[in-house]
């Protein structure tokens, strides 16, 4: 009997270790908790701030709940006869304090995630000193399975991959061709949707060169997993000279060529000298339904992607 | 049109489950036939209205629903913990995950505790029956066939595959054809009829059918949190109802509610879906909560802490779960202000549930804890849930939310949710009302070995997710290709086999049990510490319940009945008890509205209408139905009564 409730006291509190333990070896690791950019870094901060709070009132519940165990279970040796209170059922002081306690807990929660929330709507902040830079447009949007990004300002777009200059905000403009998608970078910062017929906007920046993992993180089909492209932070000479080349270099993306990419399926990378923008915008109302009135028939069939079972194929 | 049109070609994962279900199937057609057990089934089953019945009926269901969703979890795992085997493809998964995340839900924790309902509510509240006990059979018949419904897509059809949220334009007829969606929409439209008729029907009858004098405040927990569901239910299900009837005319008959072309609006879904979908989740919580308070009081052996407050927080947090539906798409870009209003209200809902923690703890306080098996799902589940509550405020965090939407992390904190609170409570439940159902009570031992596997496992899965989230794994991915993701992977899948093995233990548990656990003689089955009516009674139950029906002005009544030595049996008191007549209607009914359902899955509208004038003409019959049931005479009550109490 006795040693049944050692093992009760205790495993309440393995997960609290397995918190501790994880958290500490992994800060180095984990995407999400290693940010690029200052947008990851916000959410960062908000993140680790109400890691605190939440550790708080695991510590006091474990503790309280270890503490009822062990002092109260039946058959404790030494029970005194004090130790049992049938009736005790309530006692309004305490009732308050733990009303109140929680409440204050919200409201220092909320303080930051809602100025955070404004923040992020914005173009990130320069850091002090540095000048403000005019956030780089790239229209980011997606078609069952790729993504395709148009760069208005160096008039190029590429397909499946993203190059960006760091220590500049990049608006994207999302919008999808068909499905609900969602661009997630979680290097430089949190996820947005892509949605037909809208263009939401997100604002990310890289403050380390780098090559980072974007994907799509709304699932939306046989292709999801494949849906997923580089990121290439490089500061900004370079970048300009990777779009210079690109601009130079790649073929035209005509408007036939852009239908025959818009139908399901997936591709490799690719980069033109153009964007194709000019010819359908999807984020309106009308551009919404072109590509499923194009392809309906192909939506049809099952495409059974069975290349995108074997890894090396992803990028 | 051929059979191999429509049946599910080419799979030997299908051809096994299609060979399975062949070989159970005659099975149990040899088995009735053999034993001349078909009068039986129908007679004493298919056609009872009895609460007690229908409440078992809904368990079984449910606990052959976890099974099924636990293979497809299990599976789901198994690829994920081993992605090179290529054991299953995108499709395969995508239809796995679907059909695990919609049955776990809508087919398992939903009819769990609407069972448990069902058997022991009335016995809370001193009451015969439900208000409506012909209305109790539809219920379960609706479920029943809704279930079947969406359970043969597997095999017939193909299963849907856009996920247990369905998110247009996605499910809509232009991107997911066939008819694998339409199996998730009917199979959900016609369970959900049931699930409102229940709420309703439960509602009226806690409202109208209480032993005399008891007031609200009297009632036991359990049977609050029951009340306070059915409120939810009754104003949630209806949004569901419209949102999946419009997609239904969508799909079916080429309407544009959710499409991309003709002006549709794909995003609508979304936020009917949440509308009721975040009261869906309130609608397992609120009962688990019940079912814990119950069995905390119980085995402390001392009242409930904060009755009043309990009640309270139950009443607040079923109308918080109105308004924050947003918080399932933060990341849909609907401004910061929108955000933040709901991100607010997201985690104020953290009080009156933190308040209920604080709660179970001060009921341990000064008590006298005994470890039997209900009481350790409940006491497991106060630590566990708190890992999900905490991450779940987390994740209410909307700027922060940005970069958990999707992700492990939120598959890591709703599992902590829903398996520590909802399946745990199931399982206490269960086991804590077991000797009231069946006569005799479960093997302790094994309880303990199945509620150790279940519970390690349980972290051992869970845990390591929410790293795998924070290191950007999203959720639905069929494949692990990164490699810093792989060992995680593993660590959970070893731990989701140890929930299985759980599993299998207490299945074994009821077999074991049946055959060798000594059978009750009192009602007051452990160890006289009952608190509330459902105690009370003898057991097994007789099909009346109380053959007299105590008076009662106070909370936890029967101990006091048990202090001035009264009994739910006066014998001067008796008088004949009304009782309903059992009836086939509701099943055939509701077999006929599941073929209609079943037509218009395949858009076969023959079968459909056909299905759908059998259903009226039910209808209409029963409106011309004079039947007002009968009388128990005075007689066989005591007869009954006497014997079951020894007397
Ligand atoms: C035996 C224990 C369980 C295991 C091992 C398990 C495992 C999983 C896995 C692997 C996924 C898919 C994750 C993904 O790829 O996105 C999933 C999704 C899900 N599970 Fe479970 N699960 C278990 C029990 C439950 C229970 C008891 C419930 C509900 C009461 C539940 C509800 C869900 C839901 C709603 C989804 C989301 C489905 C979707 O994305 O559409 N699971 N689960
Ligand atoms: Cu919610
Ligand atoms: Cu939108």
């Amino acid at each position: 009997m006795k040693a049944k409730h050692l093992r009760n006291r205790w495993l309440g509190l393995l997960p609290l270790g397995l918190i501790l333990f994880l958290s500490g070896c992994g800060q180095l690791e984990m995407t999400v908790l290693d940010p690029k950019g200052p947008v990851a870094q916000s959410q960062y901060d908000l993140i680790v701030y109400s890691l605190w709070f939440m550790l708080g009132i695991i510590v006091v519940v474990f503790a309280l709940f270890a503490y009822m165990l062990i002092k109260y279970r039946e058959n404790r040796p030494g029970r005194k006869e004090s130790d049992y209170d049938p009736n005790l059922h309530g006692n309004t002081t305490i009732e308050v304090i733990w009303t109140i306690i929680p409440i204050i807990i919200v409201v220092l929660l909320s303080i930051p995630t809602v100025t955070t929330l404004f923040d992020l709507e914005k173009p990130p902040e320069p850091a002090a000193g540095e000048e403000v830079k005019e956030p780089l447009v790239v229209y980011a949007t997606t078609a069952d399975w790729k993504w395709f990004f148009s760069y208005p300002e160096q008039d190029i777009e590429t397909v499946n991959y993203l190059h960006i200059p760091t220590d500049r905000p990049i608006e994207f403009r999302l919008s999808s061709a068909d499905s609900m998608s969602a661009l997630w970078i979680p290097a430089l910062g949190g996820q947005k949707y892509n949605m037909a017929g809208m263009m939401t906007k997100l604002y990310l920046q890289a403050d380390e060169e780098g090559v980072y993992d974007g994907r799509n993180s709304n699932f939306n089909g046989e292709g999801f997993a494949a849906q997923t492209f580089k990121v290439y932070a490089e500061n900004e000479e370079e970048f300009n000279t990777w779009a210079d080349e690109i601009k130079n270099e790649a073929p035209e993306l005509t408007a036939d060529r852009y239908d025959e990419l818009l139908a399901p399926g997936m591709t490799d990378v690719q980069s033109y000298s153009n964007t194709h923008l000019d010819y359908v915008k999807h984020h309106t109302r009308e551009g919404m339904g072109y590509v499923v009135e194009k392809y309906r028939e192909q939506f049809k069939e099952k495409l059974h992607l069975y290349e995108i079972d074997k890894q090396e194929s992803f990028q | 049109m051929h059979i191999t049109d429509i049946l599910v070609t080419g799979e030997p994962i299908i051809y096994g489950a299609m060979v399975s279900m062949a070989l159970v199937g005659l099975a149990l057609l040899f088995i009735l036939t053999y034993f001349k057990k078909w009068k039986w089934l129908w007679s004493e089953w298919l056609t009872t209205v009895d609460h007690k019945k229908i409440g078992v009926m809904y368990i079984l269901s449910a606990l052959l629903m976890l099974f099924r969703g636990g293979v497809d979890a299990m599976m789901m795992r198994v690829q994920l913990a081993f992605p090179d085997l290529g054991f299953l493809n995108s499709q395969h998964y995508n239809e796995i995950f679907t059909t695990h995340g919609t049955i776990m839900i809508i087919f398992m924790a939903m009819p769990f505790l609407i069972g448990l309902m069902n058997i022991i509510v009335p016995l809370q509240i001193g009451a015969r029956d439900f208000a409506f006990p012909y209305l109790n059979a539809l219920s379960f018949w609706s479920f029943f066939f809704g279930m079947a419904l969406f359970n043969i897509s597997f095999v017939i059809g193909g299963s849907p595959d856009a996920g247990w949220t369905s998110y247009t334009p996605l499910s809509g007829a232009a991107m997911s054809p066939g008819p694998g969606q339409n199996f998730y929409l009917m199979g959900l439209q016609l369970s959900g009829i049931g699930t409102l008729a229940t709420g309703i029907n439960l509602m009226v009858t806690i409202l109208k059918m209480r032993a005399p004098s008891m007031k609200l405040f009297h009632m036991p927990i359990f049977t609050w949190s029951t009340l306070v569901t059915c409120f939810i239910i009754v104003f949630a299900f209806p949004i569901l109802t419209v949102a999946l009837a419009l997609l239904t005319i969508d799909r079916v008959f080429g309407a544009q509610f959710f499409t991309l072309t003709g002006e549709g609006l794909p995003m609508m879904w979304a936020n009917l879906f949440w509308m009721w979908g975040h009261p869906e989740v309130y609608i397992v919580i609120l009962p688990a909560f019940g079912i814990f308070s119950e069995v905390i009081a119980t085995f402390a052996k001392k009242r409930l802490f904060g009755y009043h407050v309990m009640v309270w927080s139950m009443i607040v947090i079923a109308l918080l779960s109105f308004l924050v539906w947003v918080h399932h798409f933060f990341t849909m870009g609907a401004g910061a202000f929108v955000n933040s209003v709901f991100s607010v209200s997201t985690m104020l809902i953290a009080v009156p549930t933190g308040v209920k923690i604080f709660n179970w703890l001060a009921t341990l306080y000064k008590s006298k804890i005994e470890f039997t098996v209900p009481m350790l799902w409940s006491l497991a589940f106060i630590p566990s849930f708190i890992l999900g509550g905490v991450t779940g405020v987390m994740l209410g965090m909307a700027a922060a939310d940005f970069q958990f939407h999707n992700s492990y992390f939120l598959i890591a904190h709703f599992h902590y949710v829903l398996i520590a609170g909802t399946v745990f409570a199931c399982f206490a439940g269960l086991v804590f009302w077991y000797p009231k159902m069946f006569g005799h009570k479960m093997n302790e031992r094994l309880g303990k070995w199945a509620f150790w596997l279940f519970f390690f496992g349980f972290h051992v899965c869970f845990f390591p997710q929410y790293f795998l989230g924070l290191d950007g794994m999203p959720r639905r991915l069929f494949i692990t290709n990164v490699a810093e993701w792989l060992p995680l992977n593993v660590i959970s899948t070893i731990g989701a086999f140890g929930m299985g093995l759980g599993f299998i233990v207490f299945v074994y548990n009821v077999y074991y049990s049946f055959r060798y656990s000594e059978r009750e003689t009192t009602g007051d089955s452990w160890n006289g510490n009952g608190r509330t009516l459902e105690w009370a009674t003898t057991t097994p139950v007789p099909y009346y319940n109380f053959a007299t029906v105590p008076y009662v002005d106070e909370i936890d009544p029967y101990i006091r009945m048990k202090e001035e030595g009264k009994t739910t049996f006066e014998e001067d008191k008796v008088k004949p008890i009304h009782m309903p007549s059992y009836t086939g209607q509701p099943f055939i009914m509701m077999a006929l509205l599941g073929l209609a359902s079943f037509g218009l899955v395949f858009e076969w509208m023959y079968v459909a209408v056909f299905g759908l004038i059998g259903a009226v003409f039910m209808m209409i019959r029963r409106s011309f139905d004079y039947d007002d049931g009968y009388y128990v005479p005075v007689e066989e009550i005591k007869r009954t009564e006497k014997k079951a109490r020894g007397l």
